[in-house]
């Protein structure tokens, strides 16, 4: 079980209230994990990666565990703790301004 | 009794407001979407309750919303062609947010590029819709003018959309450049009497014409003139910021430039000059009366770089001979230390025996003056920026 924090305009866009966790098959990398919660929540295509060349959006960043996962290679295996469910990923919205 | 809806987008949501007639008691509804910008809300004239709206963030991108209910409800209505329409879970799908420029070998035209800030080239990048005009003949079909400047159309209600790459593949295309807010197609003008007909305006390429559905494209830009580039009457790369046309006389089009405020009476063959009197011949909306085809409204701004009203006075000009002659409306309108702007898209008529005028500004103001221009009072004050103004006649 995969765990997901997403701010809070996409938690609106989702409908979901808190944290989201996902079924992911296989060892958990950003990329299945974005894939499974996508599926799940159709309506989030496209806020996170760009539909068509799948690159995060430039004001989104990734972490977990405290670490920056924004720029690793999305089929990098994710730490651990992760991959048990003891700590989530974070997906933050940039500060900058708005 | 007939009803207004007007339905306002701003920087942080969108918001309607209903009347009867009078117009003078006002509900208000909102803030939909509450955080986003949303540059645009609009209805369509065959199915009022339908409506339509550009959810936006430079941090999550591009959500179309629809709602069957005047606004009521909404809901993303995209999903895969065939599939069901939500997710197991009951949640929709996302396909209404899809963008994609069609750069097919059937279809589609090459990515290419346009010139950019700094004159190099630079390539197409979808960044968001700011228009959407329902069709007038199809409650189903919608078009949609985005950043970086291209027409997309959907004929599912907007569950999915398709691009009209001819405009974007027009051989002028890398000679289009950015305005200070983007390079978005901001205007489409759908034509009753000639249904093939379409007009579109982008900043800063200029106005284009369709005559076969929007398949094919051609600059109607000859009259202007802009000294802010190289060759002032070029084919292509004024700043248009508005074109306003009444459905009675389609072929008599009117247009706020960057500077300049034209007139067209050929479909867009040839352009006039109409500013007369006008403090300042720089603005962004333009409009005409729903009753007379020759009556029009500008607010005019302070450019280049301060875009506020001239002296602090936020005074609607309107003309009753189709331009040049001016008059100012200032009654219920701040008439000393008003520092706003009104944005191109926040200018909107509606169509009761007495026609209504309404405006919206970047200190969040809604205008609306019952008898034409004549006297002003706010809808509300304390809105967030207005970027856009629509409103519905509803019987």
């Amino acid at each position: 079980m995969i765990r997901v924090l997403l701010p809070y305009h996409l938690r609106a866009l989702a409908r979901v209230g808190g944290e989201v966790t996902l079924d992911v098959q296989g060892p958990p990398t950003l990329r299945s994990v974005l894939d499974a919660l996508e599926a799940r929540y159709p309506m989030l295509r496209g806020t996170i990666r760009d539909h068509l060349t799948q690159q995060r959006r430039p004001f989104l960043r990734l972490f977990a565990c405290e670490q920056d996962l924004s720029h690793e290679p999305p089929d990098a295996p994710l730490p651990g703790a992760v991959a048990s469910g003891a700590e989530p990923i974070l997906i933050v919205g940039a500060i900058a301004g708005g | 009794m007939s009803k207004v809806r007007v339905l306002v987008g701003t920087r942080k949501g969108a918001f309607v407001l209903t009347s009867d007639g009078k117009r003078e008691r006002w509900d208000v509804s909102g803030p939909h979407f509450a955080g986003w910008e949303v540059y645009h809300v609009k209805g369509s004239p065959l199915d009022p309750n339908r409506l339509y709206a550009s959810q936006t963030s430079g941090w999550f991108g591009q959500v179309i919303q629809r709602s069957d209910d005047g606004g009521k409800t909404w809901m993303q209505p995209g999903t895969p062609p065939g599939e069901p329409v939500t997710t197991p879970d009951g949640m929709p799908k996302g396909e209404s947010n899809k963008f994609l420029y069609d750069t097919s070998a059937e279809t589609g035209k090459p990515l290419g590029t346009h010139q950019f800030y700094d004159g190099t080239q630079h390539p197409w990048e979808f960044k968001r819709v700011w228009h959407l005009e329902p069709s007038l003949t199809d409650p189903e079909t919608v078009y949609a003018g985005v950043e970086d400047a291209a027409l997309f159309r959907s004929t599912d209600a907007g569950k999915t959309w398709q691009e009209l790459s001819g405009l974007r593949g027009h051989s002028s295309g890398p000679r289009w450049q950015p305005g200070a807010g983007g390079m978005g197609l901001h205007t489409i003008l759908l034509d009753r009497s000639e249904p093939r007909r379409i007009y579109v305006a982008i900043s800063a390429a200029g106005a284009f014409r369709s005559d076969d559905a929007g398949q094919t494209w051609r600059p109607i830009n000859r009259g202007l003139r802009s000294q802010y580039i190289p060759d002032p009457n070029a084919e292509v790369g004024h700043c248009v910021h508005r074109i306003a046309m009444h459905p009675s006389r389609p072929d008599v089009l009117f247009m706020q430039k960057h500077w300049d405020v034209m007139r067209s009476d050929n479909a867009g063959e040839s352009w006039h000059e109409v500013s007369g009197n006008l403090p300042t011949d720089f603005g962004f909306v333009i409009d005409v009366h729903a009753h007379e085809p020759e009556t029009i409204y500008v607010v005019p701004i302070k450019s280049d770089s301060e875009h506020f009203p001239p002296d602090g006075k936020l005074r609607v000009y309107r003309s009753r001979t189709g331009g040049n002659e001016w008059e100012a409306l200032t009654k219920g309108l701040p008439q000393r230390d008003c520092y706003v702007n009104v944005l191109r898209e926040a200018m909107a008529v509606d169509s009761l025996d007495q026609c209504g005028v309404y405006f919206g500004t970047t200190g969040g103001q809604v205008y609306a003056s019952a008898d034409a221009g004549d006297n002003w009072a706010p809808i509300v004050r304390d809105l967030p920026a207005v970027l856009s103004v629509e409103v519905q006649t509803l019987p």
